[in-house]
């Protein structure tokens, strides 16, 4: 069964020396941080081409920062904060809204349309393992939300804003991101592992209309009145809150990073459980 | 043959999606530095068998083993080894031709260089270009060429002539053949019994999930009930050519005009008939460039076997 007919197959030459000829094999995996690196540039790059993702990202935050620090002004809107200007109140809410906005919904609709073009069957036939890729979706979302901080804290800067600059703020904040980016990409990636794309892409722009109208993210709770204990439980209001405490106050609000972590721990257990990669 | 020397070993595989069988106890080996073809019309359980060989999938019963490992259960340990070209995209829709593939790239310690795999493949004209906007003939490319960038010792493409122009299907079928050449191990799965002809060494015929028969493309095309004379010639015969040659032969024989370069001849193909073909080309002063004797067509033998047309 080595009788190749010439006619049939078209091959006339010689079989060449292995090792030789370009395509010759030389088979193997890159260095798993290269890996990692690589999708996580491909990711962000692709994030930041892309229009509407660039909209949630980064004009929507700056858009609703202008609009409650120049609409509190004009209505004499009380935070409960009398010794805080309103740019302080409600930057650090705007940076929270944007960790949810990448973090939630860019990555659940991302991943949602990856799953759909086989982008993700197709990675999982390449060197790269399955924890690279959240490795590599966790440092790009990690790169846009720092890309997010310089542009929404510039803006903030320009209008007057004065974080609280001491260890206590900075250790929460970073806390906050971390804990708070882990809590809402769980969520994302369940949202993205149990419906199609396009219910998806409509699931993760309800939800965080909803709560950016509701939960709590950019007003203090002391805003929403009787319901404002309940809205502390929401991961919004938890990221919100814990974002204010850090750089309104330099302290580590430790009840709002368990509420984050509990979040965290539900949505890596129902993602665990219900996502599938194709 | 020891199934050591196999790059793949299908070995009784079973495959069902509820009710329905996709794969029906198939059993097929593959050749190292071969090219193979699992030939077999839409339906016939080809993608099932190589996304099980591509650890997608855990056979339900028998077992496949590609280079020695376990699909699922080593597939951190093949996955490097192997390149895969899906059916249909694998692309983010926003990523652009060239960085698709250099990013596919980066993730392989030894890679190609793509420039040189866009030039091979005709990508440089829409390097730049997103996915969804790419034709089905160059996604197909695309795909072809992060299926080889990782320099596999094995690969499967599924279907990869599929949506391409005839200059494509040629330019890809090169490619394939030099893959082979420098000791790449191709399998691929084809409805195109052109494709399977003109490229494989071995042609693994599969219909219901099952492997229907086996075999070189000659050995495959060679033999049947009534032999036939397949001629070919240089320049178009002359007018009224078939008609000249049933005369020439006898009632017994049939002769059929395919183009006008060529004729097919049924009936007792012994030394007698091909001298008498060739008396024939003598007096209508025709230059004979192939005189084929015994090969039906693999359409013909998908027809034979199963008593239908293979459509593609």
């Amino acid at each position: 069964m080595t009788a190749v007919d010439p006619q049939a197959s078209g091959s006339i030459a010689p079989a060449r020396t292995p090792g030789s000829g370009t395509f010759a094999p030389r088979p193997g995996s890159a260095p798993l941080l290269r890996q990692v690196l690589a999708q996580a540039s491909m990711e962000a790059r692709l994030t930041l081409r892309n229009g509407e993702q660039l909209l949630l990202a980064v004009v929507i935050p700056v858009i609703v920062l202008f609009g409650a620090v120049e609409g509190s002004h004009r209505i004499g809107l009380s935070l409960g904060r009398a010794d805080r200007s309103p740019v302080d109140v409600f930057t650090p809410g705007v940076l929270a809204l944007a960790v949810m906005s990448t973090a939630f919904t860019s990555l659940a609709i991302a991943t949602g349309f990856e799953r759909r073009y086989g982008v993700i069957k197709r990675l999982g036939a390449s060197p790269l393992p399955r924890a690279g890729l959240l490795a590599g979706k966790a440092l790009a979302l990690l790169l846009v939300e720092a890309l997010q901080m310089v542009v929404v804290g510039s803006v903030g800067l320009a209008l007057g804003w004065r974080p609280e600059v001491s260890p206590g703020a900075l250790v929460g904040a970073v806390l906050t991101l971390v804990v708070g980016t882990f809590a809402f990409a769980s969520l994302g990636l369940f949202v993205a592992g149990v419906l199609r794309a396009e219910a998806t892409l409509a699931a993760a722009n309800l939800v965080y209309l909803l709560l950016l109208a509701g939960g709590a993210v950019v007003l203090p709770t002391t805003a929403y009145g009787a319901v404002g204990h309940v809205v502390d439980w929401l991961p919004s209001g938890a990221l919100g809150g814990a974002a204010r405490a850090a750089l309104l106050d330099g302290h580590v609000a430790v009840g709002h990073l368990l509420v984050l972590a509990l979040w965290a721990v539900l949505g890596t257990a129902l993602t665990a459980r219900t996502f599938k990669w194709e | 043959m020891a199934d050591a020397d196999l790059a793949v070993v299908v070995d009784g595989l079973v495959m069902r999606y509820g009710e329905k069988t996709a794969v029906d106890g198939l059993s097929l080996g593959v050749e190292r530095a071969s090219i193979t073809a699992v030939l077999g019309p839409n339906g016939a359980g080809k993608t099932t068998t190589l996304e099980t060989c591509e650890g997608f999938r855990r056979p339900q019963a028998g077992s496949v083993r590609v280079l020695g490992l376990d699909p699922v259960a080593q597939r951190r340990a093949l996955l490097p080894r192997i390149g895969v070209m899906l059916q249909g995209s694998g692309a983010w829709s926003g990523a652009r031709a060239m960085e698709m593939l250099a990013h596919v790239a980066r993730l392989h310690s030894d890679p190609l260089d793509v420039g040189m795999l866009a030039d091979r493949l005709g990508l440089h004209d829409c390097g730049r270009t997103p996915y969804r906007r790419l034709s089905g003939g160059q996604q197909q490319r695309l795909g072809l060429a992060m299926a080889i960038v990782g320099r596999p010792e094995l690969v499967f493409v599924d279907e990869p002539t599929a949506g391409m122009d005839p200059q494509a299907r040629r330019t890809t079928w090169e490619l394939l053949d030099e893959l082979r050449h420098d000791g790449v191990t191709v399998v691929l799965t084809t409805h195109y019994m052109d494709e399977a002809e003109r490229l494989a060494d071995r042609i693994h015929i599969v219909d219901h999930g099952r492997l229907i028969a086996s075999g070189t493309p000659l050995e495959l095309t060679r033999g049947g009930e009534s032999a036939t004379i397949r001629l070919v010639v240089t320049r178009p015969f002359p007018p009224g050519a078939p008609e000249s040659l049933r005369a020439a032969l006898g009632p017994a024989i049939d002769v059929q005009a395919i183009d006008e370069l060529s004729l097919v001849v049924t009936g007792p193909a012994d030394a007698s008939t091909l001298a008498r073909v060739s008396a024939w080309c003598e007096a209508q002063g025709v230059l004979p460039e192939s005189l084929t004797l015994g090969r039906r067509t693999l359409e013909d033998v998908f027809l034979d076997l199963t008593g239908r047309e293979l459509v593609a």
